[in-house]
């Protein structure tokens, strides 16, 4: 049996390459995907097992069972798969368009800069008792704008004669710092409950998260999950540099900004809900490249239920193990990513 | 004969420094022409220009008599493949995906792989002898069957015109020949234009029909080797003293430098004598 399968629709009007091995390890990502959504609805103060949460996700269950999970647990793992496929994807975006297995959505200072506007959201709108003076409801949209300011502010710095991509980087490592100096900053100078509360956000986690929430993540990720899978065939080309893409007759900074651009979209809709979740977006796709190649049209797709899983067992891990303390999720995600992200440079110290 | 690529009053310059003059140079059609010269004299910097990887100060490149500025980069990947100097895959990309990577400027967004596609990327394969190895990724083939990888690329965009940046750089010699045979027959067979930059002076004369010999920000003479190999444009281009003989195999120009080393020769004929 041949390793690929043709796909020629409408008379040729449509076609595409399928990788067979590619589409299997991906059906089974999203089966796995589903048996951690199970169990991470069936698990918590509350044990449900996981015939009955099907049946309440069906809408048959009982109905004490079916508050638990519609009002307190749902939203939250929700948010939690969708926050770790939009970071892995963007992850892999920014691998691709800078050529760089290391890069991801904290080295280019994108998640810095939503963190930095989240403290200085909770310092700014707090009136002299320290108590907000708007609704908190707001502070999704200041790490969304953090998040966009900072990617705008990194291309335009790297902007010489078009964006090289160790520009990008260079500028990013340096405006992360610099994000992550006026964090500090504004943490100290503030009263210590409100670093506490920026320290949580900042190590990321999706406690607390309501129906409100999904309702504007989902879509938006939705949609940009989209564009990022038909921008795979630019990534393709973009991975094997300016000039070979150039001669392919690639609009490469045209389609470097748009490719900014949506893995921005991704990382600022995440940050904004979950916050700072670190090393999904450098891990996943990784992982992917493993299972399934180099090809961006199987690799974004399998590194987004990665990432998917990933952060919904860190959630689990984070509300279960420990109850009946909360643990971030970040702190997972970094618990298995820091020691991944050292193997990696162990690695490429041999090659 | 018509000309492939034409520059008009071409003008190169990295910052302050101008690397090619006010340069008028044609480029037949269905030749091999080689670009030949010393280090840092400006003939990958031409080539580049040509294939639009750099913006030239003035002047314009025409091709097939319109000028590339005019013309959109699509369309130039139609007419014209480049490879550049020693590219590299990403880790773990296979060989067929990398050649698939050809037909870029060929799709869109929904077509993605026509069976116009598959044909093209499997004759490439076929060339370039490389079916058996499709599924292989590229980081783990010897630097001769890298090379190949990426000429099939070129070869898999279907252009009537490929340009190539030191293709032999790094290979041993057998690897050397495999690949030069390779261009030579695409272009007896498919009588593709083929521009390319060479460092060996002798390989250049056995494969080229016409050879460029850059000095001094513009062309220093244009010809076949025959013709224009010399032991004073040798002299004036790359500044050393040689001997043009001719090749004992092909007939073609053969330049044997001067210099130091360990001279035999009288020796062996006094042992013979």
């Amino acid at each position: 049996m041949s390793k690929y399968k043709n796909f020629r629709l409408l008379g040729g009007k449509f076609s595409v390459l399928v990788d067979r091995k590619a589409s299997f390890i991906f059906i089974i990502l999203v089966l796995i995907a589903f048996v951690v959504f199970t169990i991470s609805t069936g698990s918590g103060e509350m044990k449900i097992n996981p015939l009955t949460v099907v049946k309440v996700l069906f809408g048959a269950g009982p109905e004490m069972e079916t508050l638990v999970i519609t009002s307190f647990r749902l939203p939250r793992i929700i948010v939690a798969l969708i926050v770790g496929m939009s970071l892995a994807v963007a992850g892999g975006i920014l691998q691709g368009m800078i050529r760089n297995p290391l890069a991801s959505p904290d080295v280019l200072g994108i998640t810095g800069g939503a963190a930095a506007a989240v403290v200085g959201f909770l310092a700014i709108f707090s009136d002299k008792n320290h108590s907000l003076t708007v609704s908190i409801a707001w502070l999704p949209l200041a790490a969304f704008i953090g998040a966009g300011v900072v990617a705008f502010l990194v291309y335009f710095l790297a902007w010489k004669n078009g964006v090289s991509p160790i520009r990008l980087v260079l500028i990013g490592i340096g405006i992360s710092t610099l994000m992550q100096a006026l964090t500090t900053f504004l943490m100290v100078s503030g009263p210590i409950y409100q670093a506490s509360q920026a320290n949580i956000w900042i190590t990321g986690t999706v406690y607390g998260s309501n129906w409100q929430n999904v309702a504007i993540l989902v879509p938006w990720a939705v949609i940009f999950l989209i564009i990022a899978l038909i921008a795979a065939r630019i990534l393709n080309i973009q991975e094997l540099g300016d000039d070979v893409a150039t001669g392919l007759g690639e609009k490469v900074q045209k389609h470097r900004f748009i490719l900014l651009m949506i893995s921005t979209a991704l990382i600022g809709g995440s940050v904004a809900f979950a916050g700072g979740i670190g090393f999904v977006g450098l891990m996943a796709p990784h992982m992917a490249r493993r299972l399934v190649g180099s090809s961006f049209g199987a690799l974004l797709p399998t590194s987004a239920m990665l990432g998917g899983i990933l952060v919904m067992l860190a959630d689990l891990i984070g509300r279960t193990m420990f109850s009946p303390l909360e643990v971030p999720a970040g702190v997972f995600t970094a618990g298995i990513g820091a020691p991944y992200f050292i193997y990696l440079l162990f690695k490429t110290r041999n090659a | 004969m018509t000309n492939a690529i034409e520059t008009r009053d071409l003008s190169i310059s990295y910052g302050e420094t101008l690397i090619i003059n006010e340069l008028d140079l044609n480029i037949p059609k269905g030749e091999i022409t080689v670009f030949i010269g010393a280090n840092g004299c400006g003939k990958s910097t031409l080539l580049r220009s040509i294939a639009r990887l750099l913006k030239p100060k003035s002047g314009s490149v025409l091709l097939d008599g319109k000028a590339i500025s005019k013309l959109s980069t699509k369309e130039i990947a139609k007419k014209m493949a480049i490879l550049p100097q020693s590219p590299s895959a990403p880790e773990g990309l296979t060989v067929l995906q990398l050649v698939k990577q050809g037909r870029y400027p060929h799709q869109s967004w929904l077509r993605q792989w026509s069976e116009e596609d598959e044909k093209k990327v499997n004759e490439a394969l076929k060339a370039t002898r490389l079916e058996e190895l499709k599924d292989r990724p590229v980081d783990s083939l010897s630097g001769g069957q890298r090379q190949r990888a990426w000429i099939a690329m070129t070869l898999a965009q279907d252009t009537e015109i490929i340009l190539l940046d030191e293709p032999t750089t790094y290979l041993d010699m057998t690897h050397q020949i495999e690949i030069l045979d390779l261009l030579f027959e695409l272009n007896e067979k498919q009588n593709r234009t083929v521009v390319m930059v060479l460092h060996d002076l002798n390989l250049a004369c056995r494969y080229a029909h016409n050879i460029v010999a850059i000095k001094d920000q513009n062309v220093y003479a244009q010809g076949k080797p025959e013709h224009v190999i010399s032991c004073s444009l040798v002299k004036n281009v790359f500044d050393m003293d040689c001997e043009v003989t001719m090749d004992p195999l092909f007939g073609t120009p053969l330049c044997i430098p001067y210099g130091k080393g360990r001279r035999i020769l009288k020796e062996a004929v006094a042992a013979n004598g």
